[in-house]
């Protein structure tokens, strides 16, 4: 094996721009905290913990996605993704510590705030009550403080349990023992089972009950079935930009030797084909609600369509469909750096852009602007993520050498 | 038609097929055609065949079916005969975008099925030269275009020492039944050759 550049080294210019970037959201949220948090209007604050909110949400599940990335591949016996593995197994590192941050602010909404706040409208059960809001008292059962707070521990937890535990068994490709037939089948074996645990409890979650729990029960008398999965198709194609943001800039680096062309196609694929799957759930949920025309269900995308939020409602539209459908599609695209470098930071802005509309959409109905606030709670999410996952790829070698699967991935050609 | 003659190698396994090629190529022998029995990757790329651009032809079918969707709906339901269907607007584009999208498909799937099939020469009444019938089976086989220059016998000696398990010379008739292909292989200079 020839010696290659396996050890990654945080860069000085990356550690001052990631404390930039943190100090700056800093900045922007206790300056936000001052200008809406303290406020005595309750809307003032609910604005300013809805930005927390879908903010850190937003990025927990992007950072998730690496760790369903990581497991999907396994399950499937993938060995292509196996040179640049340690990438999103470094990205997942972010999961219990946005995790941590979603967790505060969720229950800061559930708990502290409580009755007051209208983010939630079912926390108000004497409000229901007097209005005779049947709809949502019949989903008490579910849409509760206690439930809530369960939920939240059990979905953060295990997503950082598992998550750990395969960065764990990923520790030993690292050890020469592998290469022992016996010892790399045990291997295999074990990383299967690990990952499918996470995947059934990535279902049970991402999959279903979480979007229902932390986004779609900001509308408590609305639903949509096709809700949790268009959460989890936005923070996939989301999840994915950024792992090839991180490739590609180890890449420009000089790291990941054994990644190329081949490895960015596949991973282009990825973003191409799941920004289709995120436009047929939207127009899924978009076309029979129109279609129906039922007061309750339109509720919701009234003042989308209609509303202030018209211009944001399409333009996500545009940027995660209509680019990625005709930028992507060509082959020579999704072999070009620059270009997916391009489409990355596009898509990963969509989508944010989606969870903003999709929360603020509801909480803040009079107005819709991307005010100072979304944009510097993004970078203070952004600068932790760059500090941590680079700290996180600084801590093992970049290639896991004995990985049974990585000849098949040098030799990979799509 | 005119008939050609043909040296074809037979290989057992990809791994001497692909330095295989390399040398034949490098040896300045055109290489007419290698039939697998499957898809092997990267092989394109080691004969220097150019991109084929069915994707091309895909999409511009693809928009026609758009256009001929989204055309023909709103001719006839929002123009030349409008209805009302439960209060919807006339135009009722979010409605119609399931049909334009499988016209879509249709177009396109259909129009590369056709397309495929007249680059590949394939019709019903189009009778095909298979060079080794185990091609299809577990064969590598590799058809070397022989000109009036080739020496047959040094070229069959040639590819038996890069690991041919089996060689013969074949006549057969090469030409395209409409238009023509072949013209767009790269020269070996040309292209960076990797062999896996």
């Amino acid at each position: 094996m020839v010696a290659i550049k396996e050890q990654f080294e945080v860069s000085a210019k990356m550690r001052t721009w990631s404390l930039a970037l943190m100090a700056l959201g800093a900045i922007a949220i206790i300056a936000g905290f001052i200008h809406w948090g303290t406020s005595s209007d309750q809307h003032q604050k609910d604005i300013f913990w809805a930005t927390l909110m879908y903010n850190s949400i937003f990025f927990m599940l992007i950072c998730n996605a690496s760790m369903f990335f990581v497991c999907a591949t396994t399950l499937a016996m993938g060995g292509w993704q196996t040179s640049f593995r340690r990438v999103p197994e470094a990205i997942s590192t972010m999961v219990p510590v946005f995790g941590l941050i979603a967790f505060a602010v969720l229950m800061y909404i559930v708990w502290g705030m409580g009755s007051h706040t209208n983010i939630y409208p079912w926390l108000n059960v004497q409000g229901l009550k007097d209005e005779g809001n049947h709809e949502v008292l019949k989903k008490l059962g579910f849409l509760n403080p206690y439930f809530f707070f369960v939920w939240t521990v059990l979905a953060i937890g295990l997503w950082s349990l598992l998550g750990w535990r395969m960065r764990k068994l990923s520790d030993e490709a690292d050890d020469a023992a592998l290469k022992n037939e016996e010892v790399g089948k045990s291997f295999i074996w074990r990383n299967t089972v690990t990952a499918s645990l996470f995947i059934v409890w990535f279902a049970l979650t991402v999959g279903s009950t979480v979007p229902w729990l932390w986004l779609m029960s900001i509308d408590a008398n609305w639903y949509s079935t096709m809700y949790s999965w268009y959460t989890f198709a936005s923070s996939f194609v989301s999840g994915m930009s950024l792992i090839a943001l991180w490739v590609i800039y180890l890449k420009n680096k000089g790291y990941l030797e054994y990644t190329n062309e081949e490895h960015l196609h596949d991973l282009g694929k990825f973003m191409f084909a799941f920004s289709i799957f995120w436009t047929y759930l939207w127009f899924s949920q978009y076309m029979l609600i129109w279609y129906g025309n039922i007061s309750e269900e339109t509720v919701y995308f009234l003042n989308r369509v209609k509303g202030v939020y018209k211009g944001i409602f399409f333009l996500n539209l545009i940027i995660n469909f209509v680019c990625p459908i005709l930028i992507l599609m060509k082959r020579s695209t999704k072999r070009n750096y620059t270009m997916v470098t391009f489409m990355a930071v596009l898509i990963l802005f969509g989508h944010w852009i989606d969870f903003y509309q999709m929360v603020m959409g509801s909480v803040r109905k009079e107005d819709a602007s991307l005010s100072w606030l979304d944009f510097g709670v993004a970078a203070f999410f952004v600068g932790t993520m760059i500090f941590f996952v680079g700290k996180a790829l600084a801590k093992k070698p970049l290639i896991p050498k004995y990985h049974p699967f990585l000849k098949e991935s040098v030799i990979h050609h799509t | 038609m005119a008939k050609k003659k043909f040296v074809v190698a037979a290989f057992d396994d990809e791994a001497v097929l692909f330095p295989a090629v390399k040398k034949v190529r490098m040896s300045g022998y055109k290489i007419h055609e290698v039939y697998t029995p499957f898809a092997v990757h990267g092989l394109d790329y080691a004969l220097g065949l150019r991109e084929t651009s069915i994707h091309t032809a895909g999409f511009i079918y693809g928009i026609t079916g758009t256009c001929t969707a989204l055309g023909g709906i709103s001719f006839i339901l929002a123009y030349d005969w409008p209805l009302n269907f439960g209060g919807k607007p006339a135009f009722a584009l979010p409605a119609w975008i399931p049909i334009i999208f499988e016209l879509t498909v249709l177009f396109s799937a259909v129009g590369m099925v056709l397309t495929f099939c007249y680059l590949c020469q394939l019709a019903p009444f189009v009778k095909k030269h298979h060079f080794n019938a185990r091609s299809s089976d577990d064969l590598f086989v590799m058809v070397i275009e022989c000109t009036a220059k080739t020496n047959v016998e040094d070229l069959k000696a040639f590819v038996t020492s890069s690991g041919a398990i089996e060689v013969n010379v074949q006549e057969a008739e090469t030409e395209w039944w409409l238009g023509t292909y072949d013209k767009d292989q790269r020269l070996i200079k040309d292209s960076h050759v990797e062999v896996a």
